[in-house]
């Protein structure tokens, strides 16, 4: 029988010495341009892939099988830890699709303060995409520049909510915090110089022959292919679908700001990595319009939802009753109604969508998380044959896999 | 008694410097550590934090790399699942003595957050660690602190020490 407590090695039925001229490699899990714990299997004649096999489960934690175990508000802290480059992206897709179960209403501050930090998120890990794959081909000098200016915005994130990474910077119902004084002028000097910088990175990567040669037509993804894998976000818009749940599905108030959704049909690295450049624009563009937003909004942060929320901390500290009902929210709970929802949003890697099904109790039934990153792991078993060794690199590298939220 | 009328730092001067060998070893052990590069999850990204530009470990002597070969310190940086277990003992064994380890974050600690049927309860079960660093993620300060403090002990080490087998908690 197996003991539960001693650790068991796991190994793989594959044969790594053959008679034929294939070569087995093994790729990952700890491998530097692994993107975190990505394992291949990689069948190789002489230097061209045939045969691709991604394995995943390096980075497992059960996440979905805690919800089942833990309150509503418990929970939020751990979606943090799924794509914990753009954390805030996650809070808000777990905390949007319980406000639709409970269906509450946001005040609009909130509703500004969430679209702040939805689009610096997103513009974090789009320089974080920038600086990995850029060091992983061999551009190290990209790397440092994107790494500086993605600190400027951790220390306006850390300004809000006091966590570099992992932020929970978003509540159900709500948000918990005013901005801090300097936050808007804070934005807008990082956002006045943003258009420079992107340039700087555009300068010495768009002509540059290396990169050239790394990215183009190299990981073509065609319309069909793309579809066929369930892929989203820039994914599948490198691939020629014009496909952005802010424009199809707004969500909070992404109907009322102005933006393009860019899209390309070459559907090779190079194009991605145009749409990385691009994205990033129009997430500077969006941030100046929410930040206009600002001044106009009356200062409640909370919806009002004395049945699931709790009150505000003036009122709690008033009124009797309002502190009863905090007490019971925080020690059993908020019990949404029975049903189910399926709510996506979309996040700097492409549609993130919670599904809750509810039975009435303070704990979710179950809670199923649809990451993007775990369809663009599975189209490397068709995009790599064909390709060579080093692309494998760079094909990983556009993807913009992460994998705590491959693996949950 | 001698008077030691020659100025060392002169012209003309002795090219002779007094100290022993362990100083010696263990200034060169402690100012180039050389970390492996283990991101395993979100502590990971702030490891590479601490290594870009803002933070800039290259002035420690850290530097990463990519081999266990070539790598004296291990800094484990994430939650270290079950199935990952076996890689990192191999790793582990891989790298030459003198080596160190240190584990960044809860997870690496304890576990953290996730107390499930996936995760390893703290990468002290596979491998013995030097030094623990809290939070989660912890931020780079805290990284560079913990170097700097590793290289401390390091430091007061005899350089040829027998080589004891460390403890597994
Ligand atoms: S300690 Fe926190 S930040 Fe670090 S790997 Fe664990 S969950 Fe992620």
């Amino acid at each position: 029988m197996q003991q539960p407590n001693r650790l068991r090695p796991f190994f793989e039925n594959i044969t790594f010495d053959r008679d034929d001229n294939e070569l087995v490699l093994n790729f990952g899990p700890q491998h530097p341009s692994a993107h975190g714990q990505l394992r291949l299997m990689l069948h190789l004649q002489q230097e061209q892939i045939v045969k691709s096999h991604p394995d995943i489960g390096y980075l497992h934690r059960g996440m979905e099988k805690m919800a089942e175990n833990m309150i509503y508000n418990e929970f939020l802290p751990t979606t943090d830890r799924m794509d914990y480059i753009a954390a805030s992206s996650n809070n808000y897709g777990f905390a949007l699709a319980v406000e639709k179960l409970i269906n509450v209403e946001v005040p609009r501050r909130a509703k500004v303060i969430r679209m702040l930090l939805l689009e610096t998120n997103r513009l974090m890990s789009h320089l974080f995409w920038l600086a990995t794959t850029a060091l992983d081909i061999g551009a190290m000098t990209v790397f440092l520049y994107a790494f500086r200016e993605r600190e400027y915005l951790m220390d306006l994130v850390e300004d809000y909510c006091g966590a570099r990474l992992t932020h929970s910077a978003v509540r159900i119902g709500g948000v918990p915090l005013d901005l801090p004084d300097n936050f808007l002028t804070d934005l807008r000097k990082f956002l006045d110089k943003l258009p420079e910088n992107i340039k700087d990175y555009e300068d010495l990567l768009d002509q540059n022959r290396i990169w050239k040669m790394r990215m183009e037509n190299v990981g073509t993804i065609s319309k069909e292919m793309a579809l066929d894998w369930g892929c989203s976000g820039p994914m599948l818009r490198a691939s020629g679908v014009n496909w952005d749940i802010r424009k199809e599905e707004p969500y909070e108030l992404y109907d009322e700001v102005d933006f393009d959704v860019p899209f390309s049909d070459k559907g090779d690295n190079y194009a991605r990595y145009k749409l990385y450049m691009e994205e990033m624009r129009q997430s500077a563009r969006i941030l100046y319009q929410v930040i206009d937003m600002y001044a106009g909004t009356s200062p409640e942060l909370m919806a009002h939802a004395p049945k699931f929320i709790s009150p505000s901390k003036i009122e709690m500290m008033t009124q009797n009753y309002s502190l009863q009902q905090h007490f019971v929210l925080v020690t059993q709970g908020m019990r949404p109604p029975v049903g189910e929802v399926y709510v996506p949003t979309e996040s700097p890697k492409g549609e993130l969508g919670f599904y809750i099904n509810s039975q009435g109790g303070p704990y979710p039934y179950k809670l199923k998380m649809r990451a993007p990153s775990f369809w663009h792991t599975g189209i490397l078993t068709d995009l790599l044959p064909g390709h060579y060794i080093p692309d494998v690199v760079s094909i990983i590298g556009t993807t913009n896999i992460v994998f705590g939220e491959i693996d949950r | 008694m001698a008077q030691h009328k020659i100025d060392f730092t002169k012209d003309g001067g002795l090219p002779v410097a007094l100290t022993t060998i362990d100083n010696v070893v263990n200034w060169g052990r402690s100012n180039s550590l050389w970390a492996l590069t283990y991101g395993l999850a979100c502590c990971g990204i702030e490891m590479m934090a601490s290594g870009a530009s803002r933070y800039d470990f290259d002035r420690f002597g850290t530097i990463f790399r990519a081999s266990p070969r070539q790598s004296e310190l291990m800094i484990v940086a994430g939650t270290l699942t079950k199935k990952h277990a076996e890689f990192i003992k191999r790793l582990y064994d891989q790298m030459a003595e003198p080596r160190w380890v240190i584990s960044m974050g809860s997870c690496a600690n304890t576990g953290g957050m996730f107390n499930t049927y996936a995760t390893v309860q703290g990468v002290d079960r596979v491998i013995p660690v030097d030094l623990y660093l809290p939070g989660c993620a912890p931020r780079p300060e805290t990284l560079q602190y913990g170097v700097m403090m590793l290289q401390q002990r390091i430091r007061k080490e005899k350089a040829n020490r027998s080589l004891k087998p460390k403890r597994l908690m």
